[in-house]
């Protein structure tokens, strides 16, 4: 047994949903979702930076919208589709999406700690608001701290992955219309 | 070797090696690595900033469900963490940093004892039930009180807590420049404390190896081999049981390149219970209890001729190292750069400085990004600025009248400057303001009441320092030089180590860069290795900007070698002399024939699986190894920076309007990375200089324990960034790079504030101490001062 | 920064949490979207010995208007979904409430944090709170004894302190008059923070004439406070400057590292002058 819970600890029988695979968790009530996530699904993409709420690098998407992972225990998550930046790349080829695509492209990453939060954060946000302008971007993307890159490339990363989905939606729809 | 420019990889930017993994949560860092048995240690900190420790009772921590072992000091009986300068007493006082606090604490915050515990939340449950009963000795918490006389002393063997106090430079007849100048300037400066905030905390996985005898300790570090050396002489053990192994690293900004104790005591607790014993550093302890930086005071002054050219500077640093001397730099840190550096991009003939550093009950500090820099360019610009007011001159005018032209340049504090772009960068820097229409927009808000500032820093910035540019310093342990191996496997892909330690640089794309060129292969073929002490020979890790300049040169070096190499075993196969063959692509031509081509793995095939086809001085096998090291002064980086502030005097919120950065690093190996050192620097700098502080009240106790207190700015804070690249190549670098990794750090404060003083101009307010806050501008903005003026 | 051990209990309804929490007593805690209370658990600032979960309570999360023009809002309706509802289900004359939103922490907190839970939490800087107060909100709680309305007036006791009984759950909050022209801002160094100062105004007005209206502040008190001495410059027909003057004048706001009480004071002029002129815009 290493990093489950404290002896003292009531344990309880979770079962998660996460990137689509449900897991079965035994683990005292007190462990973060972060925390279980991280160190009992070994899913270690999500990082940890304040266990506070401020920083943002716990993002993970909680039916479909952006949550601090470390402001949730794990045992409120169950029943709710949870998604981490591992459901991003394409799961057989690894190949990066195109949220992923844009972050390297701008050099949105420096040292890659805040980066798989921003990834979620983003991934939430672009798919409630697709048509979302550059400022409020900037302003979604105000919610997490990065301390590498100055934020400029982060923003401009998601402005471009979002200008290009737009653009092949409005291809798709020309083309449905021309047929 | 054969390349043509569009083959060239270096100056391009390329797509990073180090973003898919990163992009994809394949990272790897020290919280992500789970041992088998693995235990977790939090740490008893103390409560209290000053005291003699009467009483440590952890019967009850033991008790606490879940923990397995708790430890003191005494239990552990560790060797003490000592940082030295070759000067003598009256210049520094070596002090030494125990692992655990014995019989005294230093600092709220400070380790006492280490709790071992099944797992992190039991640990933090054992911290709970421990009982330290202290006898409360008076608070050092300022850097006036600790000069103050009767002062108490945080270590009894440094008189007036003085740890350092050097008097490097001083002209003789500058009393009489000052005397007899026609225009004589001061500014006192108060910079506040700040955290340099990697944003992935520190920890470490410390395991022993009984196989190997060896102890395996992975820890986020900017320099795995001085990890080592202190691990091993604080477990008594050699250097070779210790091996020191860095996964991805989650920024350091300086913080991480100084040794920590807790990464010692969670290795003395595995060793001890012979269990891997894993640490992190939760937000609260690295606010409060790691590395600390910045917190300087100045009092300053120059004196300019009529023309408004600088005839001396004479300064006076006093720096608030906190409780203790960080290994390897010490607490001269930020005293000795400030005292060798001051005089800057600027032609000063006369120079007096006086530096010192202070002890006080408060987290010690370590270098972070700039190191003083940020904080004298801040003085001097701040001084240009005075100077140009009093003279009716503009400020950027100023500022040409005095930078250095004529390179090389040997300036008053014994250094010699290599060729830049002082002039040129601060033209272009004005110009792009200019044809952007601050200017007009400026003059236009002013006649309507409303407060807009232009803002200039000017600055140069010493990189790639070598060994006799560290010795300058009198360090007892001097870095500067580094080793690089290339090798090449018999499919011919190659593997490259660096003694540096890349934590968001991009080492992994950068050094693969200049190791593609010059083989002519592939980059995908090449591999970097760094942070891992058995497989990297030595190093000194990653600060001071050094990584590409002298790191990128023993990489350049250690290749081309191996590109030798190749072309002597080729040249041995055709019998011709190795001046009769050249690496094209990933073969070895023959000049004279140009089809007559073998590719590298058919020659590395030959140098390890047909060695007897080698010519006798050609040894087996495909390594290089190559040192870089420089006995000049370092290279100059240096930039120019303008920003546009609005005042709110509605808030007194400083909105930062617009920012232009002009920098010259000279060959850019990779100018989206460049771009982004200059970004994120500019955005601590900028932090620095607006938002964050951490103070002390008067027991002791640091304000800000969590962000909410302090001030990490955000998208919204920081502005977009014009950045304009000048290029003056470095004569003895490898690849002619100069060192980016400080500049964007170092320019903005002095920048953001000068601009900040532009906007208060109508009020007759100056404000000299950072960070400016809004109640701050806002007083001034409503100053008695500004309400008569008409 | 792990909490401390805990009980957790998973609420199935609305009177088995009150059950719950009278069975458990003070040792409890409430837990809804928990973006308050998980950060104080993890600094083990709060430890409470058990929580109860409400979050599952679907009949919570409701937000409409009701046949008197009013908005009710059930507790565990998040900040985003009042940010993100159409207009016609926030009713007219409630636009201060959405706009609002934006104020609260970031996204990531606004999709998990509720209307109820920042009223139970009681944050003397909190929109939801201040809101309350400026329009008159009545709060509704429910405990195995019954179900009550409390006034926002009466609600509000002090820093983190509200009118709810250890039994009690909220379970609505009913804001029972539209609110045309009115408008919340506030001012925080940085983007999302607590604010240093709020200020939310609601105006009478026909066109452009004012004649009347409601004045609260956050940040400057344990709780947010109405100010009738800037209320009674609105009623006499006086211009914002001065009922911004007005309100600075009359409340004592306290010092900390966020601004001294004289920096708030100017801070309230320049919000409370900014919300009116937003007011009135609507």
């Amino acid at each position: 047994m290493n990093d489950t819970g404290g002896m003292g600890d009531d344990v309880q029988l979770l079962t998660l949903d996460v990137n689509g695979t449900s897991y079965e968790v035994i683990t005292p009530p007190r462990r973060t979702l972060v925390d279980v996530l991280r160190h009992d699904l070994r899913l270690t993409g999500t990082h940890v930076g304040c266990e506070h709420g401020i920083c943002g690098a716990c993002t993970v998407l909680v039916d479909g919208l952006p949550v601090r992972a470390c402001l949730m225990f794990a045992a409120q998550a169950e029943g709710a589709r949870i998604s981490t930046v591992e459901s991003l790349a394409d799961p057989g080829s690894g190949e990066l999406d195109d949220l992923q695509r844009a972050f390297t492209e701008n050099h949105g990453l420096q040292c890659g700690f805040c980066t798989p939060g921003f990834l979620m954060l983003a991934q939430g946000f672009l798919a409630e608001r697709p048509e979302a302008t550059k400022e409020e971007i900037r302003e979604v993307v105000a919610a997490n701290l990065c301390r590498c890159t100055g934020y400029q490339t982060i923003v401009e990363a998601i402005d471009a992955c979002a200008t290009a989905r737009r653009a092949q939606r409005a291809a798709g729809t020309e083309e449905t219309s021309c047929n | 070797m054969k390349s043509t420019t569009q083959d060239r990889l270096v100056g391009r930017s390329v797509a990073r090696r180090e973003d898919p993994r990163l992009l994809t949560g394949n990272g790897r860092f020290v919280d992500d690595i789970e041992l088998p048995g693995m235990l977790h240690a939090q740490f008893v900190r103390s409560t209290v900033a000053h005291g003699l420790i009467t009483d440590i009772d952890l019967t009850h921590v033991r008790r606490v469900p879940g923990v397995v072992a708790a430890f003191t000091a005494s239990d552990l009986g560790l060797g003490d963490i000592t940082a030295q300068l070759d000067r003598p007493l009256s210049e520094f006082v070596p002090t030494a940093m125990p692992v655990l606090a014995r019989d005294r604490v230093r600092y709220a915050g400070e380790p006492v004892a280490v709790v071992v515990a099944r797992d992190p939340y039991a640990a933090e449950d054992g911290l709970e039930a421990a009982k330290v009963t202290y006898a409360s000795l008076p608070p050092v918490t300022s850097e006036e009180q600790a000069l103050a006389p009767g002062a108490a002393l945080v270590h009894e063997e440094a008189a007036h807590n003085t740890l350092v106090d050097v008097s490097l430079f001083a002209t003789e007849g500058i009393d009489g420049i000052f005397d007899k100048a026609p225009c004589v300037v001061h500014v006192e400066t108060r910079t506040g404390r700040q955290n340099a905030l990697p944003l992935e905390t520190r920890g470490a996985v410390a395991q022993w190896d009984a196989r190997e005898d060896q102890l395996v300790l992975h820890t986020c570090t900017q320099i795995p081999h001085q990890v080592r050396t202190v691990a091993a002489r604080c477990l008594g053990l050699d250097e070779r049981a210790v091996r020191v192994i860095v996964p991805d690293m989650g920024g350091g900004f300086g913080l991480k390149c100084v040794v920590g104790r807790e990464e010692i005591a969670a290795a003395a607790a595995a060793l001890r219970l012979r269990r891997p014993v894993k640490w992190i550093e939760d937000r609260k302890d690295a606010l409060t209890a790691s590395f600390l930086a910045r917190e300087q005071h100045y009092t300053a002054r120059a004196a300019f001729d009529a023309d408004g050219r600088i005839l001396g500077l004479d300064a006076d640093v006093v720096c608030d190292m906190g409780a203790y001397s960080c290994y390897p730099f010490t607490a001269g840190i930020e005293p000795l750069m400030a005292s060798a550096e001051m005089p800057g991009p600027y032609k000063v003939p006369a120079y007096r400085v006086r530096g010192r550093a202070v002890a006080t009950n408060k987290a010690p500090t370590a270098p972070y990004r700039g190191v003083s820099r940020p904080q004298y360019v801040m003085v001097v610009e701040r001084l240009m600025e005075r100077a140009a007011r009093e003279l009716d001159l503009d400020p950027v005018e100023i500022r040409r009248r005095n930078v250095i032209t004529a390179f090389p340049y040997t300036g008053v504090n014994n250094v010699t400057y290599d060729p830049g772009s002082y002039l040129e960068s601060l033209n272009l820097c004005e110009q792009t303001l200019k044809e952007a229409g601050w200017y007009d927009q400026q003059a236009a808000a002013w006649a309507g009441g409303r407060h807009i500032g232009i803002g200039y820093s000017c600055f140069s910035e010493r990189t790639g320092y070598g060994s006799a540019a560290f010795a300058a310093r009198k360090m007892e342990v001097v870095p500067g030089f580094d080793l690089s191996e290339v090798r090449m496997d018999t499919s011919g892909a190659v593997t490259v180590t660096t003694g540096t330690m890349s934590h968001g640089q991009s080492h992994e794309t950068t050094m693969a860069q200049i190791v593609a060129d010059t083989l002519g292969v592939d980059i995908a073929k090449v591999k970097l290795h760094q942070g891992d002490t058995d497989r990297i020979t030595y190093g000194w890790g990653t600060f001071a900007s050094r990584s590409i300049t002298v790191g990128g040169s023993a990489v350049r070096r250690a290749a081309a070698k191996l590109g030798d190499k190749l072309r002597a075993i080729a040249a041995a196969q055709w019998g011709v002399p190795p001046e009769g063959v050249e690496l094209d692509r990933g073969r070895v031509r023959l000049r004279a024939e140009p089809e007559a081509e073998l590719s590298y793995a058919h020659l590395a095939g030959i140098a390890h699986l047909k060695s007897h086809l080698l010519p006798k001085d050609i040894e087996p096998g495909l390594t290089a190894t190559a040192a870089f090291d420089t006995d000049t002064d370092g290279t100059f980086s240096n930039a120019t920076h303008g920003v546009v502030v609005e005042l709110h005097q509605g808030t007194g919120q400083v909105e930062i309007l617009a920012y232009v950065c002009v920098e010259d690093c000279g060959v850019a190996i990779h100018p989206q990375v460049v771009e982004g050192q200059c970004r994120g620097g500019i955005a601590q700098g900028i932090a620095g200089a607006l938002f964050e502080q951490i103070t002390y009240d008067a027991q002791g106790e640091p304000s800000a324990t969590s962000f909410m207190d302090y001030k990490v700015p955000t998208a919204h804070e920081i502005p977009d960034v014009t950045i304009h690249h000048l290029e003056t190549p470095c004569a003895f670098t490898e690849t002619g790079a100069k060192g980016a990794g400080e500049g964007g750090t170092i320019g903005a404060p002095a920048a953001v504030l000068n601009a900040v003083n532009d906007a208060l101009r109508a009020t007759g307010t100056e404000l000299d101490n950072t960070p400016v806050t809004p109640e701050t501008v806002h007083r001034a903005l409503t100053s008695p001062v500004l309400e008569q003026t008409p | 920064m792990k909490p401390a051990p805990f009980r957790y209990h998973r609420a199935r309804d609305v009177e088995d949490a009150t059950a719950l929490l009278a069975e458990l007593g003070d040792e409890a805690k409430v837990i809804a979207g928990g973006q308050s209370l998980v950060a104080m658990m993890n600094f083990r600032l709060a430890r409470p010995a058990h929580l109860v979960d409400i979050g599952g309570l679907r009949e919570l999360d409701h937000l409409g208007t009701d046949a008197g023009g009013g908005l009710r809002i059930g507790a565990l309706t998040t900040h985003h979904t009042v940010e993100t509802a159409p207009p016609q289900q926030l009713g007219a004359g409630f636009d201060i409430i959405r706009a609002a939103m934006a104020w609260i922490g970031h996204l990531p907190i606004r999709t998990r944090g509720t209307a109820g839970g920042s009223m139970a939490h009681g944050d003397a800087t909190a929109e939801w709170c201040l809101l309350a107060v400026l329009l008159d909100a009545e709060l509704v709680a429910r405990s195995p004894r019954g179900q009550r309305r409390v006034p926002a007036r009466e609600f509000f006791f002090g820093y983190y302190t509200t009118a709810l009984d250890p039994d009690e759950i909220l379970v609505e909050i009913v804001f029972p008059h539209p609110a045309p022209h009115a408008a919340l801002t506030e001012f925080a160094e940085r983007r999302g923070d607590f604010a240093v100062v709020s200020a939310a105004v609601s105006l009478e007005a026909e066109g452009r004439a004012v004649h009347g209206g409601r004045v609260a502040l956050g940040g400057v008190a344990a709780m947010p406070v109405r100010v009738p001495e800037a209320e009674a410059v609105l009623a006499a027909g006086g211009s914002f400057r001065d009922c911004a003057e007005a309100a600075a004048a009359a409340v004592d706001p306290p010092g900390d590292a966020n601004g001294s009480p004289h920096y708030r004071k100017h801070l309230i002029r320049t919000l409370v002058e900014r919300a009116c002129e937003e007011a009135m815009s609507r």
